[in-house]
């Protein structure tokens, strides 16, 4: 059978594509972008990085960021946990439809499914024309180019991640359970309240914290949809790139993203979240 | 549980409709004739085709991303599929941690990624190079090829991998007439998928491509910055179409692998 070393060996183009394409571009960027702020002497570049980092845009910046990650999480698992439960349930042609609903949009590129929000919501966009066509509204709703555009976006975007993260979850919970607390007399409530959903913890968690970490760095959709005054952590780091040419401002903010998102993914391997994505345990 | 409630198919149909419906909408409104994009059309044309098709730009647009893309597939699915092997067969309690490792690419926020990948490109002379863009793809793609190929290479029986060893078959020979043939259906979708992935991406392009390189998405995202232009919808339709074909390309080799 294979040998220790032929196994090393077939790793190795993996291993040198990982850390020549990705680990090293990063860890040289923070290298030399922090050993230009740290040129100053250790306490001019820390009290730079400080006063960078507590900065109103940026601290603004900050709070934008958590909070519509807060409730584009929120919102997709609103939407996703009642779609992923039909889908363990439902008949074959059900089913076909529903997954096909959601994987459609998954494999579409993030590009298309913003613009085509877009097209929907623009003052002159079809859910407007629509509207006062039918003498709903006379004057268009302000849909695009806010935070309400982020929102709808980005939820978009990313529920179909939820789904999938949630029926892979789901799958696992035994149907008989259920029926037996029917059986002994449990309401159709009571038996969700205290045995489905309890049992389907894990698939929240592990969806929650996938998209929570998604949306933290998301850049695309936001920097499409939202207005000027709606600048995410990602689109203030590519700003302070490409048009402040700030490189040390764009590797103090990054490096903090970085570790919170390294930190969050540690937290959702530490739970078990890489067996919804594989489908089995790797031990 | 028995038959889902009337109240939670109603709810997931909606679910439904709002997920397949702005791709069904553009799709829609790309044909139509009117001088904006109206829904539904009230005449039919293929005018923004005409302006897609017929732009040299847009075309030298396609042909980046398709290089770019073909290579990208290639490198991570030839890469991938040695990676995943390993982990699959390997009893190393470093493995968990590689996986991790190797998913990351697809957890790092892509600008990050993007903008390290431009500095350590623009020192080297790099930045417009369509072979670095596909490098630098293939990494992107290497976690989605890992999904796939873990999943098909753990349904491999290894006692038959055993059996071809025993009749003194090299590990080269075992590869070729054994391991790859079986886990063949996932190589070709590992293959369309991260073709797939690598078509669609937009940050790394973008930082990475220079004005005669730019892919498809770059491109959208450039006109998009200054209006909603209605070529776009052709363009996205185009998009969908690729991602379409490959779905069904896909589920196809699924079933023909899924019935030997």
């Amino acid at each position: 059978m294979i040998t220790h070393r032929q196994m090393t060996g077939l790793l190795l183009p993996m291993l040198a594509l990982l850390s020549l394409v990705f680990v090293a571009p990063l860890l040289w960027f923070f290298f030399m972008s922090l050993g230009e702020l740290f040129q100053r002497g250790l306490g001019g570049g820390l009290a730079y990085a400080m006063k960078a980092i507590t900065s109103k845009a940026v601290v603004q910046s900050l709070i934008t960021t958590v909070r519509i990650s807060v409730v584009v999480t929120l919102l997709s698992l609103v939407l996703a946990y009642p779609i992923a439960n039909y889908l363990t349930r439902a008949g074959k042609l059900a089913f076909n439809l529903v997954i096909l609903a959601v994987i459609v949009p998954y494999f579409t590129s993030v590009i298309v499914r913003t613009y085509a929000w877009m097209v929907l919501l623009g003052s002159n966009g079809i859910i407007n024309q629509t509207l006062q066509s039918l003498g709903i509204t006379a004057n268009p709703l302000e849909l695009l180019y806010n935070e309400r555009g982020i929102l709808i976006g980005m939820t978009y975007v990313l529920l179909p991640y939820m789904v999938l993260t949630l029926y892979a979850a789901m799958k696992t919970i035994d149907p008989r359970l259920m029926q037996a607390a029917e059986g002994m007399g449990a309401s159709r409530l009571y038996s969700f309240v205290h045995v489905y959903f309890p049992l389907s913890l894990p698939g929240v968690v592990s969806g929650g914290l996938i998209v929570f970490i998604l949306s933290l760095g998301y850049f695309i959709t936001p920097a499409l949809m939202g207005g000027p005054g709606d600048v995410m952590i990602a689109m203030k780091i590519q700003h302070e790139v490409e048009i402040m040419l700030n490189w040390p401002l764009a590797a103090v903010l990054s490096l903090a993203l970085l570790a919170v998102t390294l930190l969050l993914f540690g937290l959702y391997i530490k739970l078990g979240g890489l067996k919804h994505l594989v489908g089995s345990d790797l031990k | 549980m028995t038959r889902a409630p009337l109240s939670l198919r109603l709810v997931v149909t909606i679910g439904a409709l709002l997920l397949i419906a702005p791709i069904l909408i553009i799709v829609i409104v790309s044909f139509g004739g009117d001088g904006y994009l109206k829904f539904p059309p009230e005449s039919l044309s293929l005018q923004w085709y005409d302006k897609f098709f017929g732009s040299s730009r847009w075309w030298s647009s396609l042909w980046s991303s398709t290089v770019i893309a073909l290579m990208a597939s290639a490198i991570s699915t030839v890469i991938g599929f040695l990676g995943a092997y390993v982990l699959v067969r390997s009893q190393s309690r470093w493995r968990l941690w590689l996986l991790a490792l190797a998913l990351t690419p697809m957890i790092v926020p892509q600008v990050i990624t993007a903008i390290a990948m431009f500095y350590s490109a623009s020192q080297a002379g790099l930045v417009g190079s369509l072979l670095w863009v596909a490098i630098c793809h293939s990494v992107i793609g290497l976690p989605i090829v890992l999904l796939i190929l873990l999943a098909t290479l753990q349904n491999i029986d290894v006692t038959l991998e055993r059996a071809a060893a025993g009749m003194g078959y090299s590990q080269a020979r075992i590869f070729a007439t054994v391991v790859v043939p079986l886990a063949l259906p996932g190589v070709i979708s590992a293959a369309l998928f991260s073709f797939l992935a690598s078509f669609d991406e937009l940050i790394i392009a973008l930082f990475l491509t220079g004005v005669r390189t730019q892919t498809l998405p770059v491109r959208i995202w450039n006109s998009l910055l200054l209006e909603v232009e209605p070529t776009i919808a052709a363009v996205s339709t185009f998009l969908v179409a690729i991602t379409v074909v490959i779905l069904m390309a896909e589920w196809a080799i699924r079933r023909v692998g899924g019935r030997q």
